[in-house]
């Protein structure tokens, strides 16, 4: 039940950062912000845009000074409209450029779905590689600060189920960090989804406890300079033997609460890349547990964590000595005073792991 | 009890139906030459009786007139007469094939074949237009290859796209065409964000976007106009006014008693409205536009009037909604009988070296067809391997579609 405290451990695999320069402590919004700096002294080529991103430096301040240090040809704000953000975007990358944008809430990415779905995710296929468009759209999501049901959603399983996209969810400032910087680099089109309750703090789900800034947390240790972590492997962030949570995002660390209050020696499994996923690291830790407890903060029906079971069935399913259990938010829309009874806090997430110990 | 009568909802009608004529008064047409031309650095707000008239260079008689006429040598005239002739033989050729069920959908563009081959004539290497699935005539006029034109119509094993797309839906990176959707009016602010694009590397290209006066009616229309007005993009936004969106008139999209170039002037866009099946003004305006653009003075709207003169795709048939001999009256006639007139009184052409072109484009596109069938068709079978299906979803496969390639056995 070691919890693991080096990020060296933690990410199963990412570049060399003997490179990367010192590390220093930093919240998620200023890995991120340190990420998107690297990459814009890197690459003439990354520009960022977005509702905000630009002399204000974003709502959350995750672009704050950039346009100050890059200029605004680089760096600018955008009108309301997050079709035309996207669909600019497509343009940009065809073009040649690797544009970052962001989605002010993942909530409202909505209108960009035609932008999303139709084209920047079928660009290379439709046109059998003719015109490419990297790109990475980042967009704060998850709830946990009373955000109600247009600040609070985790929409990863509609973009699960697009071909073509990347997916992906980091769970704190060194990973937030090294995957931003693959997303950009990567020339396929990324959504960049961030946990905004875990901007800046590892947020377990006790709501009425004192936040726990990332300074106190070892992942909150971040390299200054270029590193990345790759988009295809998860990370094992607490080695256990008991049973496999996978897991994403804010959820990361209700699981780790769980295992900590239940005492059940469980082996968490932060995938990172939602999809395309890391299909070795979770067939590995459930054949080696046995048991299995899917949690994530979206709705249940139809959720990415169907799939997650959905995978541990077709691959792991003479090595299960129980059902697996799944853990989500209630299939209702985000409620605002009722927040709590939504989340799915550590409390549910334990009683999921002593059902899954007892069958 | 109410001073006021009930209300009623104004649904818009076209004056002609089947069985009955159009009455063509509904759109404005103004003289050849009657309007003025003003610098390219004007201000988008004095160009808003530009956006009601509707410029013209040739007249009746076929002489070009006014400030709007081009300096354009013959030769490039004559380019443009063959690019519009080739695009029409082609258009034909291939319907019949259609018809022939060697391909599954064809669209044609006849009647419309003056704006992509004077719009292409008028841009400059590197330029990206982001068409419609109606401008053929743009690769024609660039010379692209009908075999492989053919051969993605076909979905052959030679299909560039290697079977992935409809027919009709090229694209053709080198000759300056992006990737056509399926979905409407996606290009235009895609369009919008190349020329962003452009102005943030410090280059000189120039965008072209492409939308139909239906699909004006998106989101992204108005989003392209924004965008393009806020960051004073490269662009040219052409609007081709066909008059018709499958059964829908224009009237449904919006162009009731008004234009759609005046949606330009009031997003503060410079806005034309031209005469799209007169191949000189279509020039004149398209050079005026790109010179507009390419000097950072920003973008500018055209709404180009012509008329849809066959089916919507081979799957309609718009005798059932429209008068079946519509396009004979249209006011603005033929594109390619307007400037052949031009040309035989410049004593560029005559009747006879017209049928002599027409004859040597028809058995070109007939040579065309026949290489191209020789890489096969969809009914034999000869089409990309079905291993091709999984490729260029990522950039690199992942693994979930290798196994999934390997399900198939390919």
């Amino acid at each position: 039940m070691e919890r693991i405290q080096d990020s060296k451990q933690a990410g199963m695999a990412h570049s060399d950062t003997t490179d990367a320069g010192p590390r220093t402590p930093m919240t998620m919004i200023q890995a991120l912000r340190s990420a998107m700096d690297v990459m814009l002294e890197r690459d003439p080529n990354v520009v960022i845009f977005g509702q905000d991103v630009g002399y204000f430096g974003g709502v959350f301040r995750c672009t704050e000074g950039l346009q100050k240090k890059y200029g605004t040809s680089r760096v600018f704000d955008a009108p309301i409209s997050e079709g035309g953000i996207v669909g600019a975007a497509v343009g940009m990358g065809a073009y040649g450029l690797r544009p970052v944008v962001e989605i002010q809430f993942a909530d409202y990415f909505y209108p960009a779905s035609d932008q999303i779905v139709s084209e920047a995710a079928r660009l290379r296929y439709r046109s059998a590689g003719d015109f490419t468009t990297p790109m990475t759209i980042r967009m704060p999501c998850g709830g946990g600060i009373y955000g109600g049901q247009t600040h609070s959603q985790s929409p990863e399983a509609l973009f699960t189920h697009v071909c073509g996209l990347r997916t992906v969810m980091p769970s704190n400032p060194y990973d937030a960090k090294g995957l931003l910087i693959a997303s950009i680099e990567n020339n396929d089109p990324v959504i960049f989804l961030e946990p905004k309750r875990l901007y800046n703090g590892p947020f377990d789900g006790h709501h009425d406890k004192p936040v726990v800034p990332w300074s106190k947390h070892p992942l909150g240790e971040v390299p200054e300079g270029y590193y990345t972590v790759p988009l295809t492997s998860a990370a094992t962030y607490r080695e256990g033997k008991e049973l496999t949570v996978l897991t994403y995002g804010t959820m990361v660390f209700v699981s780790e609460a769980a295992a900590n209050e239940t005492g059940i020696d469980a082996e968490i499994i932060d995938l990172r890349s939602i999809w395309p996923l890391d299909l070795d690291a979770i067939v590995r830790s459930v054949k080696k547990t046995g048991r299995c407890v899917v949690v994530h903060e979206a709705t249940k029906t139809s959720g990415f964590g169907a799939e997650l079971v959905s995978i541990v069935q077709e691959h792991c399913f003479y090595h299960l000595e129980a059902p697996i259990e799944r853990v989500a938010g209630w299939d209702t829309p985000y409620p605002h005073a009722n927040e709590w009874a939504y989340f799915p806090g550590p409390g549910r997430v334990g009683a999921a792991f002593k059902r899954a110990m007892e069958k | 009890m109410t001073e006021y009568d009930p209300l009623r909802l104004h649904v818009p009608e076209p004056t002609g139906r089947p069985g009955c004529a159009t009455d063509f008064s509904y759109l404005h047409v103004s003289p050849a030459g009657a309007v003025r031309r003003p610098p390219v650095d004007t201000d988008p707000r004095a160009t808003s009786d530009l956006a009601y008239e509707l410029i013209r260079v040739l007249d009746e008689e076929g002489n070009a007139v006014g400030p709007w006429a081009p300096e354009i040598s013959r030769e490039t005239l004559r380019l443009g007469m063959k690019a519009m002739m080739k695009t029409r033989i082609f258009d034909a050729r291939m319907l019949i094939a259609q018809r022939q069920k060697k391909l599954s959908f064809y669209m044609l563009s006849l009647g419309e074949e003056a704006i992509g081959s004077a719009h292409a004539i008028a841009l400059e290497e590197g330029d990206m237009c982001f068409p419609t699935y109606r401008q053929q005539s743009l690769l024609m006029a660039r010379n692209y290859s009908m075999v492989d034109m053919i051969c993605q119509l076909l979905s052959n094993e030679h299909d560039p796209m290697k079977g992935r797309q409809l027919p009709v839906m090229y694209s053709v990176k080198a000759k300056g065409f992006f990737t056509i959707s399926g979905n409407l009016a996606t290009q235009y602010i895609q369009a919008v964000g190349w020329g962003m694009a452009s102005a943030i590397k410090g280059d000189t290209r120039i965008a072209s976007a492409w939308i139909g006066d239906g699909a004006t009616a998106e989101s992204d229309f108005n989003t392209a106009l924004t965008f393009a007005h806020v960051y004073r993009a490269p662009v040219i936004l052409n609007v081709v006014n066909n008059q018709w969106a499958i059964s829908t008139f224009q009237a449904i999209a919006g162009g009731e008693h008004t234009t759609f170039a005046a949606r330009g002037v009031g997003s503060g866009i410079a806005s034309l409205r031209v005469d799209g099946n007169d191949f000189l003004a279509v020039y004149a305006a398209s050079r005026w536009a790109a010179e507009r653009a390419r000097r950072g003075l920003g973008p500018t709207l055209i709404e180009w009037v012509t008329y849809r003169a066959g089916p919507h795709s081979t799957s309609d048939d718009p005798s059932k909604y429209r008068p079946a001999d519509d396009w004979t009256h249209f006011p603005l006639g033929d594109p390619i009988a307007r400037l052949k007139k031009h040309l035989i009184n410049l004593g560029a052409w005559s009747d006879q070296e017209h049928d002599e072109v027409h004859k040597a484009l028809e058995a070109e596109v007939a040579a065309a067809q026949k290489e191209a069938e020789s890489y096969g068709t969809l009914i034999d079978g000869r089409i990309p391997s079905a291993a091709t299906m999984f490729e260029d979803v990522y950039e690199e496969m992942p693994e979930h579609l290798r196994r999934q390639r390997q399900e198939l056995g390919v």
